[in-house]
């Protein structure tokens, strides 16, 4: 089997008493989609924070594309081939569209020190940042605001500001969240046909997105992972459907 | 461009004091064109740029006092009696307050909001408290220049000749703040001030951009100080003292935070009001707090933004 493209061994977090992260182990296989799921206030985030740099863990390693990544900042990381998209969205809100693109184009370029040259007029950054933005069906919307993209065109954003950085992984925080019933239709598409390119850890509370992508699923309950399998295997993991899907009935 | 018709009619009326007045504005413009990179571009709220000011100043106080007493700065490695040539002392204004941007900034970049606003105010009072300390250079009493430095090919004795050369300088480095502003590292420092987790998403650095932007913008504001002081030919530790530093973001936050131009806009109505108001009343900064407080609550894009409309900012 292929060596595994992130892999996450014995992390641990806690905030004061509460351990966010209790020795998680998991791990992102070649081409696959990995979901994670879990409860409100499970550690979900915590956990991508800590896989994307910004927190960092009190015991464990992670590793990514076969290096050892647990000492290295988001910045580093981000170089190395992350792709993270956010819960909350953290795109630049005054800028149009097109230039939140752009601004991911040029992190794939890797240097931002240009001080003369009209960076809007960069054909080499226009291109890739209008091809991304296609890809997600944004080119419409390239010249609005981005504060006054709908809470569903800012996901689809997130998401093409990922893509031309061309990452080697994605970690997608509820990338469906606030999409209506045919926008979360549309990005579970393109999210099937993206793993091919690079291998997803998704964390979703869309159940019908989790179930219909994911290869494998872990489920997350009091910053520990209860179990990981295929979509059957979790269906049936007792654990799991008294500790979590039980209560909201099964997808 | 009021800014350029007002000296011209004063110099056809034979007015120098206008011209002068004009002078000022221009020189504590380029000033806020300087903090303007730093707190409009880059969300740096620096309340240490009077450092940066007079650090310039002293540049020229040291070089033309020396040039004008005919003692020698230094002996070695060559011999260098000082200098009352500007476009010398302002390559060393430039590099001198370059130099101390980039370890201020190194320093207090690490930290960020009110933090970063108390540590580059700490900065600031530390050189200012140094100046006044610094006997072979007037201590508190400052450093007087007798004769204008001069400038080959200009009569800088000539106020409006002096006051051409402070508006082509000005000109000029509105020319380059806007070349960086619309630059891919104005793009990229302009999106870590409104998010910094999306920078270093996409694998840059926030810390470098900024300490790159606090570096420009504090050569900028240090070529002013040394225009300043070669305006008033004197050089004292006021120009270091904070109320300067709270000056200079009067100027940009009046005009309008950043926008090009506001700097300029802010100098002129903040000059114009102390001149105005400050024959009616020695209390004048009253008004100009009540004006401040006006604008902070009701127009945040400061005058400019105020009479063009919010929707344009940032373009």
């Amino acid at each position: 089997m292929t060596d595994p493209v992130l892999r996450v061994e014995n992390l641990s977090k806690s905030f004061g008493a509460l351990k966010a992260s209790n020795d998680i182990s998991l791990d992102l296989r070649p081409g696959e989609i990995h979901a994670l799921i879990g409860p409100n206030g499970a550690g979900k985030s915590t956990l991508i924070k800590q896989i994307s740099g910004s927190l960092k863990p009190d015991t464990g390693r992670i590793e990514a594309l076969g290096r050892d990544i647990t000492a290295l900042d988001t910045v580093a990381r981000a170089r190395l081939g992350l792709g993270r998209t956010f819960q909350i969205s953290s795109l630049a809100m005054e800028f149009s569209v097109l230039q939140n693109v752009v601004l991911g184009a040029l992190g794939a370029r890797g240097k931002a020190y240009g001080l003369f040259r009209n960076v809007m007029k960069d054909k080499a950054l226009l291109t890739t940042a209008q091809e991304a933005l296609k890809r997600v069906g944004l080119q419409e919307a390239a010249q609005q605001r981005t504060s006054d993209l709908s809470h569903g065109q800012r996901r689809q954003l997130e998401v093409a500001v990922a893509l031309t950085l061309k990452p080697r992984l994605f970690l997608m925080d509820e990338p469906m969240a606030g999409l209506g019933a045919s926008g979360s239709k549309d990005l579970t598409a393109f999210l099937d046909s993206l793993r091919h390119e690079a291998p997803i850890l998704l964390v979703e509370h869309d159940m019908d997105a989790v179930f219909a992508l994911a290869d494998r699923i872990s489920v997350l309950v009091y910053g520990e992972v209860i179990a990981t399998g295929s979509a059957d295997e979790i269906r049936n993991n007792p654990e799991v459907r008294r500790a979590y899907l039980g209560e909201e009935d099964l997808a | 461009m009021a800014l350029l018709l007002v000296p011209l009619m004063a110099w056809k009326m034979d007015e120098p004091f206008l011209i002068t007045l004009a002078t000022k504005v221009t020189i504590l413009a380029l000033a806020g064109v300087g903090l303007n990179i730093a707190l409009g571009l880059g969300g740096l709220v620096s309340l240490g740029h009077a450092a940066f000011f007079g650090i310039g100043g002293y540049a020229m106080g040291i070089l033309a006092s020396h040039a004008q007493n005919y003692e020698p700065l230094f002996s070695w490695p060559f011999l260098f009696e000082g200098s009352n040539q500007m476009p010398l002392i302002w390559l060393v204004a430039v590099l001198a307050s370059a130099a101390a941007a980039l370890v201020i900034g190194a320093l207090s970049l690490r930290t960020s909001g009110v933090y970063f606003i108390m540590i580059t105010l700490a900065f600031g009072q530390m050189l200012y408290y140094f100046t006044i300390s610094w006997s072979a250079y007037g201590g508190e009493d400052g450093l007087s220049i007798w004769v204008r430095n001069e400038m080959p090919g200009v009569n800088t004795l000539d106020p409006i000749q002096f006051f051409a050369v402070t508006f082509v300088i000005l000109c000029l480095t509105l020319w380059f703040a806007a070349r960086v502003a619309q630059s891919a590292f104005g793009l990229a420092l302009s999106a870590a001030r409104q998010s910094e987790e999306r920078v270093e998403t996409v694998g840059l650095a926030p810390f470098k951009l900024r300490l790159i932007a606090f570096v420009i913008s504090g050569a900028i504001t240090g070529l002013a100080g040394a225009l300043f002081a070669d305006l008033m030919r004197f050089v004292s530790p006021t120009m270091l003292s904070w109320h300067t530093s709270g000056e200079i973001m009067i100027f940009v936050i009046l005009g309008g935070v950043g926008r090009l131009y506001g700097p300029v806009v802010g100098a002129a109505v903040y000059i114009l009001l102390e001149h105005l108001l400050g024959g009616i009343s020695e209390y004048w900064q009253i008004f100009l707090g009540l004006l401040l407080l006006g604008m902070v609550l009701f127009a945040r894009g400061g005058l400019i933004g105020a009479l063009l409309g919010r929707e344009v900012a940032h373009d």
